[in-house]
């Protein structure tokens, strides 16, 4: 229960930092921008080491210990070394042979490859996470209604996926709570998780499935009601009490996060 | 005022499963006023409190919300509007992230402008005395404190009403007590109309009037002094009079010169 009271939404570290006090708006459309020049990036060493000093920089910004974009990195650790593996040794082939054996064989261009590749999955994942560190579920799921106002055009119910999004996530805590009292009380009836072979184990997670689904149907009807009997009838006539302007600051984000990395393409 | 006209609901009406939850209720609920609503489970208490704000439509009678009839559906908005509804389980009431953002929900659904809801969550945290936990997630918050939350965010639409519906069953006797005290606090101070579903007898002491409900049907109505004196028609219903008002009376057929019912452990201690 106290790991429970404690859960993060997200990775969110709060904070006030510069990074912390931009709009989240402008901090997804920056790191939408850099994922998108990631892949367009020439793969030569000084436009990646330029890259990175961006990244940098927005490390330096945000003010958190280096140690959390280094536990960040922890999920693609495998993939990162898989991806490098694969193309020094089975890579492309030009440039100066090192090595050949059967299929293997280390070339100039695989080596160039294989180091790019990997810096190019390090560098994605340390722009998701100073998003996603410093910016709360809440401003990335309010932000994003903004971002997609444009789709009503088109008839897309921006705000209701905006609003389902919310309680998602406002449900995450709750749910965990209750999946926890489920797994103690079916314990308490000699229920046991974890052992035997996997048909097994996926088989005693029925008992502790069953009851949640039950229950979400359940809470979700009543919050229905409860939103009705708040007025609640979708995005018409409705206001927002919170809502985000742009700053100066941002502008000046926005900006040089937009057209350093044009420069970066433009030449190099 | 609320004015219920020979009211029925019939739940899956023409099925087999057909239920009638509600028979032929009459009453008027004058503004403000503190109703209170007591009823074993079953007798058609929550069915009530729906039909008040337009949740549920009667099958047959009307129900007039300061002369809005809940039947047109051009007039829902309105009724929900005066008619604030809190729920049994704060968790499925909570629809914001932050305590300010859930409290918000209810007013930019009346498409309030930012800074009156400011001004209006303000406020309604106050009288629930929640101020300081403005930024705090909800599932950090105490069941009682939880409450309080659901009743804020149904304050700041600033109803003429609220109906509560068992607001307190969920809790502890701490929680419990919260609730009370901010529910007799509204209806003092802020006058707004309280009708309070309940089966705990010590929470309808307050109340200016009683309607006990059973098996669909108002079986009595009065001041509580009123309904406490009957304490053997209560118990055939399924409810029981406050410890207090059984002590009073044993005490009274043991030959003490008190009055008869009492209804708080304070009224018996004075005459004592």
């Amino acid at each position: 229960m106290e790991v429970l009271k404690t859960f993060p939404l997200g990775q969110y570290i709060p904070g006030n930092s510069l990074l912390h006090g931009i709009s989240a708006k402008a901090k997804i459309i920056v790191s939408f921008w850099l994922i998108i020049i990631i892949f367009l990036l020439k793969l030569n060493f000084y436009s990646y080491l330029l890259f990175f000093f961006l990244i940098l920089l927005g490390i330096l910004l945000s003010s958190l210990p280096i140690n959390y974009f280094v536990r960040s990195l922890k999920p693609v650790y495998f993939l990162v070394l898989f991806t490098f593996i694969i193309h020094f040794f089975f890579g492309e082939e030009g440039g100066r042979v090192y090595f050949r054996y059967g299929i293997i064989h280390i070339t100039d261009n695989g080596i160039k490859m294989a180091l790019f590749m990997s810096l190019r999955l390090i560098y994605l994942v340390l722009i998701t996470s100073l998003l996603t560190l410093t910016t709360s579920v809440l401003e990335l799921a309010q932000a994003i209604e903004d971002l997609l106002k444009p789709l009503n055009f088109v008839k897309f119910p921006v705000h209701e996926f905006s609003m389902m999004m919310t309680i998602a996530i406002r449900f995450v805590p709750t749910l965990l709570e209750e999946t926890d009292k489920i797994i103690k009380a079916q314990k308490a009836r000699g229920a046991e998780f974890g052992k035997g072979n996997l048909i097994s184990q996926a088989k005693s997670l029925l008992p502790i499935i069953i009851p949640l689904f039950i229950n979400a149907f359940r809470r979700a009807n009543e919050l229905a009601e409860a939103m009705e009997a708040r007025c609640y009838r979708g995005a018409k006539g409705r206001t927002r009490y919170r809502v985000s302007r742009w700053t100066i600051k941002d502008l000046v984000f926005l900006t040089i996060g937009i057209l350093y990395p044009i420069l970066l393409l433009v030449f190099f | 005022m609320i004015q219920l006209r020979n009211v029925s609901y019939v739940y899956h009406e023409g099925t087999t499963q057909e239920k009638v939850a509600l028979k032929d209720v009459n009453i008027e609920i004058p503004s403000p006023s503190f109703l209170a609503i007591i009823g074993a489970n079953g007798s058609g208490k929550s069915t009530f409190a729906r039909l008040l704000n337009g949740l549920l439509i009667p099958t047959h009678g009307d129900v007039i919300v300061d002369g809005l009839n809940s039947k047109d559906f051009e007039n829902l908005w309105e009724i929900r509007k005066k008619v604030g509804l809190v729920f049994q389980n704060p968790d499925n009431q909570i629809i914001g992230m932050t305590v300010e953002e859930d409290v918000a929900f209810g007013c930019e659904n009346l498409g309030l402008p930012p800074k009156e809801i400011e001004e209006r969550i303000d406020f309604a945290l106050k009288s629930v005395g929640m101020e300081e936990y403005r930024k705090y997630p909800p599932h950090l918050l105490s069941g009682g404190q939880k409450q309080r939350i659901a009743i804020a965010g149904i304050l700041a639409m600033l109803p003429k009403y609220i109906v509560l519906d068992e607001p307190t069953t969920m809790l502890d006797p701490k929680g419990r007590k919260e609730i009370m005290g901010v529910v007799k606090k509204l209806y003092k101070e802020e006058k707004t109309s309280i009708i309070l579903i309940t089966h705990h007898m010590e929470e309808v002491v307050w109340a200016d009037r009683i309607a006990v409900f059973n098996k669909g049907e108002i079986v009595l109505e009065g001041s509580p002094k009123e309904i406490f004196m009957k304490d053997e028609k209560l118990e055939e219903w399924g409810l029981s009079v406050p410890l207090v008002t059984k002590l009073s009376k044993c005490l009274v057929e043991r030959g003490f010169k008190i009055p008869h019912p009492i209804l708080t452990i304070e009224e018996l201690s004075t005459w004592l």
